[in-house]
């Protein structure tokens, strides 16, 4: 490990107040990517605090269950695909794609009884180290991989198979929503992209350790999705280099924690107590709208930046187009003329002052 | 998003409810829509649960399938479905009153109504959509026969969800985006997409402001999820229990009752808010070019009706020809919407004016009776003088026309702080002295835009049997399968 973690290390581990760290899987470190601004949230999740627990002892729970309608359709979809050691995979990847799939070997990663996560990364890597040197085996389900977030090593919850062929190996994502006549819901295909990619790159990180080139780890992955309105299901390759440009770009800075701890009162810590809530206001947070669909803390985060009257609650088109203007206080009175703009700001006060004119003229002077 | 509707969300914060974006209606809005409250089964592409639908307020009908994963009972869902849409479309189309002859010398009719479809939010109206893809290649006869009915209403369906995708058409309105077009709240886009809490800005209960409403709307027991995806705690704590009571009962009807007043709690207070939000847009006058866009949507009913007893289901993907033709018509009503809109109603061209690419003020000076000699012939070109606070941004040679009267042409001479010269070329008559009243006078209120409708022009297309080969040549013509009518909807 690099000197990085052994200097935040304690400091992290403090900030939990003891609790053990929550896991990541590929959903939060896609989330990551989402708000790199946010010093909160790189806080909170560097040092692998439950903000799941912070944000309902602040009053903020966010109902972020799951139907069991959609759980079980998930989990009846995914192993329909993997029932018999692949077999509808590998028709899809053979028939569809028209890959040459000679001989296949399927190992199964999961969990055995009572193995550590450091024990199951073991095994995946001497798997893998095998497979490498041979080039054999062909599908590796449920791979225990490790990515290092903010210099502490984050495991990931194994949801995905690794596909070996002529060498090179594509990581195999299953999701159950559909491709109807080819299309999906484009939020749900990037979000399956934005994970993938968490996985290829963890799997390069994997190589790369285990000495060989990481580019053996393709970045098509194959999206295997339902077919239309049927169970049948399509496979689908998605090339996701945008989203590991931005993962890695975002990796890199999230290492700034240790800048943003610097800052922090050295005493700190979430411990669920009275104190939380001076806490987590005393790390900076940069809200959008976006954060609800990401972050057990964006009710928090919503609330507090409404209290403060930041224009960010608005939307991110709304902030830039006040380009500049932070709170929806100071906009207003730039736009009704009570305050002199900063020079900085003097072109966007103008704006504002004509957009105000104009909604009174129209509005017959009621605005 | 611009800086004028920032503005307006900013007030809206600072009042603590919603402000106008709009000052007359845009949307059309039927005697009698057809609401339409569905909700699918999470997990699934398409699969319905319940609807809550009627044209009367007062008396919605419950269509329920019992057990969603179980295919003969969606179809009887869809076959009942079908039941109330094709009636509401033969109930909407009123007597056919004749256009005269075409350039074909044929008789043309347009039907005096057409049939609305009214759905909570964007959600619903995807949801329509899928269900018309899902139920359109249906057959009625052979293996997987259903009800003469499912694809009809799979084909209507779609045409609906198709015509949604033209800007200014509404025939099947969203209540959430006909509210945003309006209004400009104080929360963001991402939670106007809540219909209740949109409706907590705009129109408060009594006692609370906007943001109070607002919260109250968020909270899933109190504010049930307008649909189509309902809330994952009802789905675990009371559906599943009495869909899997209705499996055990062997299909008791008090089972299905139990089921369906489950259901019908989570639809009603959506039912009520979006009757709430239709006499909100119904109290607002219409704008004066809604009266022509609803009259397109009437010919393309009229159209679609009449071609529909021969008509082939809606192909899956467009073809090359078809999909560019259908681009350049989206493009086309897009150009015309913003414009049209824009003249309805000076809180819209108040954007262009502020963007630069349009201004009002008043006439400084006029020359109504200028003669450009320059020429063989002479030609009446007065020229006007207009005084504006405005930022114009239009170069010199831009061709413009008057927002009160789009008629009248000109092009902009010289533009330069605080006022514009206007020469002015058309929609003066056709002597070399303009009609009375036809120049704007010294003292006028005018106001001059480059938005111009019309100004994009139709294009040629080859006809589709002369796809040329680089767009993969002619068609094949669509043929009815069975695996279209196989196909499993799940």
């Amino acid at each position: 490990m690099t000197e990085n973690t052994a200097d935040t290390a304690p400091d992290l581990d403090r900030l939990r107040a003891g609790a053990p760290p929550r896991n990541h899987d590929a959903r939060t470190i896609a989330a990551l990517t989402a708000n790199p601004g946010c010093a909160r949230r790189g806080v909170l999740d560097a040092a692998g605090v439950d903000k799941d627990a912070v944000a309902r002892h602040l009053g903020f729970g966010t109902p972020f269950g799951q139907s069991q309608f959609a759980l079980a359709r998930g989990n009846a979809f995914e192993a329909q695909v993997k029932a018999d050691g692949c077999a509808e995979l590998l028709t899809l990847l053979r028939d569809r794609l028209g890959l040459a799939v000679a001989e296949v070997f399927y190992d199964d990663l999961a969990v055995e009884d009572g193995e550590s996560r450091e024990a199951r990364h073991a095994r995946t890597r001497r798997l893998l180290a095998r497979a490498l040197d041979s080039a054999e085996g062909t599908l590796f389900d449920h791979p225990m991989l490790r990515l290092d977030i903010a210099g502490h090593p984050a495991y990931l919850e194994p949801d995905v198979i690794a596909f070996q062929l002529g060498g090179r190996f594509h990581v195999v994502e299953i999701k159950s929503f559909a491709v109807v006549d080819g299309q999906a819901e484009p939020e749900q295909v990037a979000a399956a992209a934005r994970q993938a990619a968490v996985y290829v790159l963890a799997l390069r990180r994997l190589v790369a350790e285990l000495g060989h080139d990481p580019a053996r780890v393709a970045h098509e992955i194959f999206l295997v999705c339902p077919e239309d309105f049927s169970n049948r299901p399509s496979a689908t390759p998605v090339d996701v280099r945008p989203q590991l440009a931005v993962l890695e770009r975002q990796l890199a800075r999230l290492t700034r924690v240790r800048d943003i701890l610097a800052d922090l009162p050295p005493d700190l810590s979430f411990a669920l107590d009275e104190g939380l809530g001076d806490a987590v206001r005393a790390v900076g947070a940069r809200y959008a709208p976006e954060c609800v669909s990401g972050c057990e803390m964006a009710y928090f985060c919503r609330d507090e930046a409404r209290a403060c009257g930041a224009t960010g609650v608005l939307g991110r088109g709304v902030r830039d187009d006040l380009g500049g203007v932070d709170t929806v206080g100071a906009a207003l009175a730039l736009a009704r003329g009570t305050a002199e703009p900063p020079a900085e700001l003097a072109e966007t006060a103008a704006l504002l002052r004509t957009a105000a004119r104009l909604r009174r003229e129209a509005l017959g002077g009621a605005a | 998003m611009s800086v004028l509707s920032a503005l307006a969300r900013l007030e809206a914060v600072d009042a603590g409810r919603a402000r106008p974006l709009a000052t007359v209606r845009h949307c059309h809005l039927a005697d009698a829509p057809l609401l339409m409250v569905p909700l699918r089964l999470a997990g699934e592409a398409a699969a319905p649960l319940a609807v809550l639908l009627g044209t009367d307020r007062a008396d919605p009908a419950l269509l329920v399938v019992p057990q969603p994963r179980n295919r003969d009972l969606r179809f009887a869902f869809a076959a009942e479905l079908a039941k109330v849409v094709l009636e509401h479309v033969e109930a909407s189309r009123g007597a056919a009153e004749p256009l005269g002859p075409g350039r074909d010398g044929e008789e043309r009719v347009r039907y005096t109504g057409a049939p609305q479809i009214l759905v909570p939010n964007g959600g619903g109206a995807a949801f329509l959509r899928l269900l018309g893809r899902s139920t359109r290649f249906r057959r009625t006869e052979g293996p997987h026969a259903v009800e003469a009915a499912v694809p009809a209403l799979g084909r209507w369906l779609t045409w609906f969800a198709e015509r949604r995708d033209r800007p200014g058409s509404s025939l099947l309105l969203a209540l959430t985006d006909a509210l945003r077009l309006h209004w400009a709240t104080g929360q963001s886009a991402l939670e106007d997409a809540n219909l209740a809490a949109l409706l907590g800005w705009i129109d408060p209960p009594a006692g609370l402001d906007g943001p109070a409403a607002a919260a109250r709307a968020e909270d899933p027991l109190r504010c049930p999820p307008a649909g189509p995806a309902t809330d994952p705690t009802f789905d675990n704590e009371v559906l599943a229990p009495a869909i899997a009571a209705w499996d055990a009962s062997g299909g008791d009807p008090r089972a299905e009752a139990r089921l369906r007043a489950a259901l019908e709690s989570q639809l009603v207070p959506t039912w009520d808010a979006a009757w709430h939000a239709v006499d909100l847009l119904r109290a607002l006058p219409p704008g004066a070019s809604v009266a022509d866009r609803w009259e397109r949507d009437r010919d393309a009913f009229t159209l679609f009706h009449a071609g529909f007893a021969e008509g082939v289901p809606q192909a899956r993907r467009d073809s090359a020809v078809a999909a560019a033709r259908r681009l350049h018509r989206l493009e086309r009503a897009q150009e015309e919407y913003d414009a049209r809109r824009a003249f309805d109603d000076p809180l819209v061209m108040a954007e262009y004016r502020l963007t630069g690419q349009a201004f009002a003020g008043t006439v400084a000076e006029s020359d109504p009776t200028r003669l450009d000699e320059s020429g063989k012939r002479p030609k009446l070109r007065p020229r006007v003088r207009i005084a504006t606070p405005d930022p114009v941004r239009l170069e010199p040679g831009a061709t413009v026309c008057s927002a009160d009267r789009p008629a009248l042409k000109g092009r902009i001479v010289e533009s330069g702080a605080g006022d514009v010269l206007v020469e002015l070329t058309g929609g003066l008559g056709r002597k070399l002295v303009p009609e009375p009243g036809a120049v704007p006078a010294e003292g006028d209120r005018v106001c001059f835009t480059s938005v111009v409708p019309g100004s994009f022009g139709p294009a040629r297309f080859p006809e589709s049997a002369d796809t040329p080969w680089t767009h993969g040549g002619p068609p094949a013509e669509y043929v009815p399968t069975d695996s279209d009518a196989a196909e499993e909807w799940s």
